[in-house]
């Protein structure tokens, strides 16, 4: 198949060596164009955001773009004096990671036993799994609000934060389409050598899918330092929310009152931003097309 | 090795004895995997089935909150929250809202994600700079990127100096035509790097050589895209759709911070917005629970309808 392939195209390169000449250069241009300025839509929001966090007053002229000097700190001192940026970054950083431990430690499990094992239920679960993609979690805000605020006294507290995010099927997918990928021989040799399951799992099969370990983690990272709605609804203490939230919070309620609001605001969504961005930026190579895309076609 | 060691593999694994095939009959023939697989399905039972039939069962009844533990009456009431949901004007006005959000969105993000998309396939230097920007702001999140746009976006803001006399009046987020078209333009751009993923991956598996011969047929970059790549991404463009749909359906954030709560006038609202005032803020779980069935009974409608418009075109 490979091979016919290549025939095929070298005999399309040697039947029209000018067509193949002429074409990367009336191809590319157009296209590096479309790409350069699909770039540049993406990006100038960021640049603008952290130049704005940087000014004393806010420049808004088309000069402003390229500001010369004046650079000061003094929104991100403002910003933490409204909003303990610490205290916040620490509650984000609790949410997620308690998010992030649920979803590897009960998908990893799951996404072995749905790739490996055959046990009665399996082909339920996986068609659950699937309907969970397309009902919006939104639909579910009343009922959880219901269950953890009202029947469990969960409002204010990490766990009450975590528990709805505790299961991401996106994850489950991403485990199970990289354990599927693994030759069956590795599995049947180990049994026979009389290792249990779990073992096969913890030392032979969770070693060779480390890169799905770093996707799922990353994928499982945006939602829950992102969330906004979830943290909003069921944190009133300041003390305990997330940054998301005091962020939005202050954006909506004190912006308007500050002497550079949108400088202070500015400033908090950059503190806000830079680690999913580093994150994201450092990790790069984990978050392609493959990776999700397994995950989403399950 | 290998070869030796799986030979007897398959001699091991058939049942030993009737109690045995029973028992795999009855569990399967790995029954640990019941157990590897049960907390996560515990969990989602406990936060996901049994929440989606609460509310359903909340729909149709008179609840209000109460204290925990506290024995109240909550009789059947029929579809009469469906009836105060659907006769209330705030509410009918988020879903024409979301319809309009849905027109923008859909159609934008599938066109722009598969264009960029096209274009990002293939060596080209700074592919991987170019990737990582387009999926910097679906990374970001809504709250930080929300306050950018609200500078961008304000009346003596970069966008109306860059525009000059063409600036609207009343501004864009104010103006109540403008307003939910600029929460669907917000949200395609948020969203635009992860549908592109979504085609890279889709576009490595059309065939090399379709292009080829498409080429060799004649064919000119435009009318490869059309014959080649459009119908070899179907399956994509079904998922871009229907994962687009979902976003738009649940949105919140947006018209809360960036139209300060559905503004102006209620241009804005959106059916969770609605859900969230009146479920929570004015306390009738009832109702809001009712427009959550009734939103997500949409979206089932609207992806059925997508799915079978693009598999049949």
């Amino acid at each position: 198949m490979a091979q016919a392939v290549s025939t095929h195209a070298s005999v399309a390169d040697a039947s029209a060596p000018r067509a193949a000449d002429d074409q990367p250069r009336s191809r590319s241009w157009p296209r590096i164009l479309v790409l350069v300025i699909g770039a540049a839509v993406f990006l100038f929001p960021f640049y603008y955001m952290l130049i704005g966090s940087l000014q004393s007053e806010p420049d808004t002229s088309l000069s402003g773009v390229v500001p010369t000097g004046g650079f000061t700190l003094d929104n991100y001192v403002d910003i933490n004096k409204r909003v303990d940026l610490l205290r916040s970054l620490v509650n984000s950083g609790i949410f997620t990671g308690g998010v992030i431990l649920f979803t590897v430690v009960l998908g990893v499990l799951a996404g072995y036993a749905l790739a490996r094992l055959h046990f009665r239920g399996g082909g339920t679960l996986f068609a659950v799994m699937l309907l969970v993609q397309v009902v919006p979690f939104q639909l579910l805000i009343i009922p959880l609000y219901v269950m953890i605020v009202r029947s469990y006294g969960l409002a204010d507290s990490y766990l009450g934060m975590i528990l709805p995010f505790a299961i991401n099927s996106t994850a489950v997918f991403i485990f199970r389409q990289f354990f599927l990928q693994l030759p069956e021989d590795l599995f049947s040799a180990a049994r026979i050598d009389g290792a249990s399951e779990l073992r096969i799992l913890w030392s032979i099969a969770l070693p060779l899918v480390k890169p799905a370990l770093l996707t799922a983690v990353l994928v499982t990272f945006i939602g829950p330092w992102n969330e906004f709605l979830w943290p909003f609804l069921i944190t009133k203490e300041a003390d305990l929310q997330p940054l998301a939230v005091s962020l939005a919070n202050y954006i909506s309620n004190v912006a308007g009152r500050a002497a550079n609001p949108y400088g202070a605001a500015l400033a908090g969504a950059c503190v806000l931003a830079a680690p999913a961005v580093a994150l994201f930026v450092a990790f790069q190579r984990h978050f392609k097309a493959s990776d999700i895309g397994s995950g989403v076609k399950g | 090795m290998t070869t030796a060691t799986a030979a007897p593999a398959t001699g091991g694994t058939p049942p030993r004895g009737p109690r045995r095939s029973v028992l795999a009959t009855l569990l399967g023939r790995q029954p640990l995997g019941i157990a590897m697989a049960a907390p996560y399905a515990l969990f989602l039972a406990a936060v996901f089935a049994y929440p989606l039939g609460l509310a359903v069962w909340i729909s149709f009844h008179d609840y209000f909150f109460a204290a925990p533990g506290a024995a109240i009456d909550r009789p059947f009431v029929g579809l009469d929250n469906y009836t105060a949901v659907l006769s209330d004007p705030g509410v009918r006005r988020s879903f024409l809202n979301v319809l309009v959000f849905l027109v923008i969105n859909v159609p934008l993000t599938v066109v722009l994600s598969l264009l960029l998309a096209t274009a990002l396939n293939g060596a080209i230097r700074g592919r991987t700079f170019l990737r990582v920007s387009y999926y910097v702001p679906y990374v970001t999140a809504s709250v930080a990127v929300v306050a950018v746009w609200l500078f961008l976006f304000s009346r003596g803001g970069f966008v109306n100096e860059l525009l000059g006399p063409l600036a609207p009046d009343p501004s864009w987020l104010g103006n109540s035509k403008l307003a939910m078209p600029l929460i669907a333009l917000f949200v395609t751009w948020k969203q635009l790097g992860f549908f592109i993923l979504l085609y890279l991956a889709a576009l490595q598996g059309v065939p090399k050589e379709l292009y080829e011969s498409a080429s060799m047929d004649g064919a000119g970059k435009f009318q490869s895209l059309r014959n080649v790549t459009i119908p070899g991404v179907r399956p994509a463009t079904t998922l871009v759709v229907i994962l687009s749909t979902i976003t738009g359906a649940n949105l919140f954030t947006e018209p809360y911070l960036l139209t300060n709560g559905g503004g102006p006038n209620g241009a804005s609202t959106s059916p969770v917005f609605v859900m969230y005032q009146r479920g929570i803020e004015q306390g009738n779980p009832d109702v809001a629970a009712a427009i959550g069935v009734l939103l997500v009974i949409g979206v089932l409608f609207i992806s059925l309808v997508n799915k079978r418009l693009l598999e049949r075109g």
